[in-house]
């Protein structure tokens, strides 16, 4: 069932509420007193910060009048939502039915053999998180997965690992 | 002006071949030598397993380029944009000559798709220029009435194309038979399906011929207000639909008294879906629109009487409303002349798995199914042996290899246990194991389940957990039996068209694929040597020369030996991904 997408230990010792709430002001005003309001708001929030923080939830319960059982039943309930922080890459791999008959398991299975993860967990570094999605459309390019925007087609085991090692050898040497 | 135009295909599929870097190489030549030719953009034809895809237009024609890199487009230019002289042997799609993939052509009929890989999405020009709202001119320039329109619609014998098949023309009489100051229009652009990605294409590459299709219907069902749910996984759809109802605004097809028709105002806002594959179902849909979980309700009320926001509305499909403007412009007979006695026109396919030639085609429905995947889509890859292929995502079914002869429209489609759903073919050869593939879409609708249902809950729950045994070698005597039952269950007691239909895909497989249950249950085999658990790759002592290249591809580093010497394979850290087998060159690696 949907709600079972939930990580069972939210924040991983972060501090969850350290966000500056003044960021999601415009939205608020953007969107307060507007029927069908909730998503879009939840949306945007996640924009900012690339999760929803439990102080956001708050501050959108005082500013808006939605309830936070409203709020939460909704987060909880479609898969685009997250509620604890992410790494600066999400890489989604496609598991829709063309990546599966052409390998998807294959791929998933090497880049949490790699990334030492599971899917929807975030590497120690902060760098990636790995996640699974249902399908990105791009059937015809299967496997495919998708880093940020980009999009990778017609991937192995090892050609995945070696774009997502390429992309951890640039964030050291931007570092460096 | 420039006499020669290079067209880069920019669709998802292109880009994620690719094609940006090759759209930036020809800026780049064009700029730093000045070059006079005109750089311009469309959307994907359809040919996506040739993409990035480019074509060049001059004064003799046209021709479309495929596997287009940036050393290729360095070519392009100086031989054919330069030198007036194309490289054949790089063609795919010409009216000049014949290519090989011409035949991914042959038998097509573009209605739906007719300005795909035409026009520059974000150009309403190029959209007007190909006859883009000359239907809805018509309505006003012609004094056509909004009964006058269902009627063509009913005539051109159109049905839903999201996959239950409904006739639009009669929706939308319902729709316009209930009166309120408040009307809603929507299109279904949440495309769940896995394994299609028509929605996704039309959107990126003719956005405007929804919203014109959008705009009729609202004229003939009297709404004043229209809503586009979009999955937020295609940000380029989204970014696209958005430039074309500014476009739309502004050029006065959207507003107040649109086309000088007193009173007919509209306008289309864009509700960006959340990921949920049951807010495709239209009750749920407009829950979500509504900010609610996205949970279907009882009908009756039908959206029709009561709908977003309690109001009347009425729900079509993108594919759908691609279709309105065609047939408003051009009268229901350029439509019904295609197709079978009752299911009329064209229909889009994404022909994907283990096909050759995957991609995007449009044919007149009744095409056989032979037809579609082995002269439009070329065969099966490597020449394997073609098993089933996949309708209707995880509400549709496998049709095996003896129906291949079936012409594929609702009624001969449906009579298999598939269904046409939104359009999705998913190609599967020998090596697909069928158990595992009805255990997938299990695995995807338990998921998807909003849980509302008792037996959609837990009912596929249980028949997951049956279905994962199976493939991983445990289990027993009884459970086909019990597959079964637990599915006319679920079937039978679930209120929306997911639960009633999730067990489409085990029906189908036990249907024709019995024998491959009863070989993972009794004999502990996976046919099709798919199911890793039941799987080992063994190295071959005699075979292996030690060229370590199945070393260097394993992800996991679980072969290990010296250089020039037998390699052996470390079965507890190995994953069983195949990619040693699949690049030995000694035929050293055994799969059991």
């Amino acid at each position: 069932m949907r709600v079972q997408r939930l990580p069972q230990k939210s924040g991983n010792g972060v501090l969850a509420d350290d966000v500056d709430l003044s960021l999601i002001e415009p939205l608020i005003q953007k969107y307060k007193g507007k029927k069908g309001n909730l998503i879009p708001l939840l949306q945007g929030v996640q924009s900012v910060y690339g999760y929803i923080p439990r102080a956001a939830f708050e501050r959108l319960a005082d500013e808006t009048g939605l309830t936070l059982s409203d709020m939460y039943g909704v987060a909880t309930f479609y898969a685009q939502f997250r509620l604890s922080p992410v790494g600066k890459h999400i890489i989604k791999v496609c598991h829709g039915t063309a990546c599966h008959v052409q390998g998807a398991d294959a791929i998933s299975l090497a880049l949490k053999e790699a990334l030492k993860v599971n899917d929807g967990e975030t590497t120690p570094d902060k760098l990636f998180t790995l996640e699974t999605v249902a399908c990105l459309g791009c059937c015809s390019l299967a496997p495919v997965m998708m880093i940020d925007e980009e999009t990778y087609g017609k991937l192995t085991g090892s050609s995945a690992v070696k774009i997502v090692k390429e992309i951890k050898i640039k964030e050291t040497q931007q570092k460096g | 002006m420039a006499e020669t135009k290079v067209i880069v295909g920019l669709g998802s599929c292109g880009i994620a071949a690719g094609a940006n870097k090759v759209y930036n190489k020809f800026k780049e030549l064009k700029e730093a030598d000045n070059l006079d030719f005109e750089l311009a953009k469309t959307s994907c034809i359809g040919m996506c397993f040739r993409e990035p895809l480019v074509e060049v237009v001059d004064e003799n024609g046209s021709m479309i380029y495929g596997d287009v890199d940036e050393e290729k487009a360095i070519d392009i230019i100086q031989q054919h944009v330069l030198g007036h002289n194309p490289i054949k042997e790089y063609v795919v799609k010409t009216d000049q000559f014949e290519t090989p993939d011409q035949t991914y052509f042959d038998g097509q009929v573009k209605i739906a798709l007719r300005n795909c890989g035409y026009i520059d999405p974000e150009n309403i020009h190029e959209y007007e220029a190909r006859g883009g709202y000359q239907a809805l001119k018509k309505l006003a320039h012609e004094s056509i009435t909004p009964e006058q329109v269902i009627q063509t619609i009913i005539d051109s014998g159109l049905r839903g194309r999201g996959g239950g098949g409904f006739p639009t023309g009669m929706k939308w009489r319902f729709a316009r038979a209930n009166q309120s100051d408040e009307k809603y229009i929507i299109c279904n652009a949440d495309e769940g399906d896995p394994g299609a990605f028509m929605d996704r294409s039309l959107l990126e590459g003719d956005p405007h011929a929804v919203i014109e299709g959008m705009i009729i219907g609202a004229y003939a069902i009297g709404a004043n207000q229209g809503v586009i749910y979009c999955r937020a996984e295609y940000p380029l759809a989204i970014k696209r639909l958005n430039i074309a109802l500014d476009q739309a605004r502004e050029h006065g097809y959207l507003g107040k008294n649109i086309m000088g028709i007193q009173g007919f105002n509209l306008d289309i806002y864009i509700k960006e879906g959340a990921g949920a594959f049951v807010c495709g179902e239209e009750t749920a849909l407009m829950a979500s629109i509504e900010g609610k979980r996205g949970m279907p309700s009882k009908r009756p009320p039908f959206p029709a009487e009561k709908g977003l926001w309690q109001r009347p509305s009425n729900i079509n499909n993108v594919e759908t409303f691609a279709n309105v403007p065609y047939i408003v412009a051009n009268g229901p007979e350029s439509y019904n002349k295609y197709g079978t006695e009752k299911s009329k026109g064209t229909k889009v396919f994404a022909l994907t798995g283990k096909i050759k030639h995957g991609g995007l085609v449009e044919v007149p429905m009744g095409t056989p199914l032979r037809d579609i995947i082995y002269k439009l889509g070329g065969g099966i890859q490597n020449d394997k042996k073609f098993k089933a292929v996949q309708l209707g995502g995880p509400s549709g079914g496998c049709i095996p290899e003896h129906l291949i002869d079936i012409q594929v429209d609702y009624e001969q489609v449906n009579a298999t246990g598939a269904i046409m759903g939104s359009g999705g073919m998913v190609v599967m050869d020998e090596t697909t194991c069928m158990v595992d593939v009805a255990r997938f879409f299990l695995d995807f609708t338990q998921k998807e389940s909003c849980g509302k249902c008792t037996f959609c809950r837990i009912g596929t729950k249980r028949m997951l957990e049956i279905l994962t045994r199976i493939t991983e070698g445990e289990g027993q005597e009884g459970d086909i039996e019990k597959l079964e039952e637990l599915a006319l269950q679920v079937k039978e007691s679930s209120l929306c068209g997911l639960g009633q239909t999730a067990p489409n895909p085990v029906l189908t497989t036990i249907k024709y694929f019995r024998h491959e249950y009863e070989a993972h249950i009794r004999d502990k085999k996976c046919p099709a040597h798919s199911c890793t658990k039941l799987l080992t790759y063994e190295i071959d002592p005699n075979k292996c020369t030690g060229c370590t290249v199945c070393a260097v591809k394993c992800p996991v580093k679980a072969i290990d030996g010296e250089r020039k010497k037998v390699h052996h394979i470390n079965q507890d850290i190995c994953i069983k991904c195949g990619d040693c087998y699949n690049n030995c060159r000694f035929d050293a690696i055994t799969k059991n």
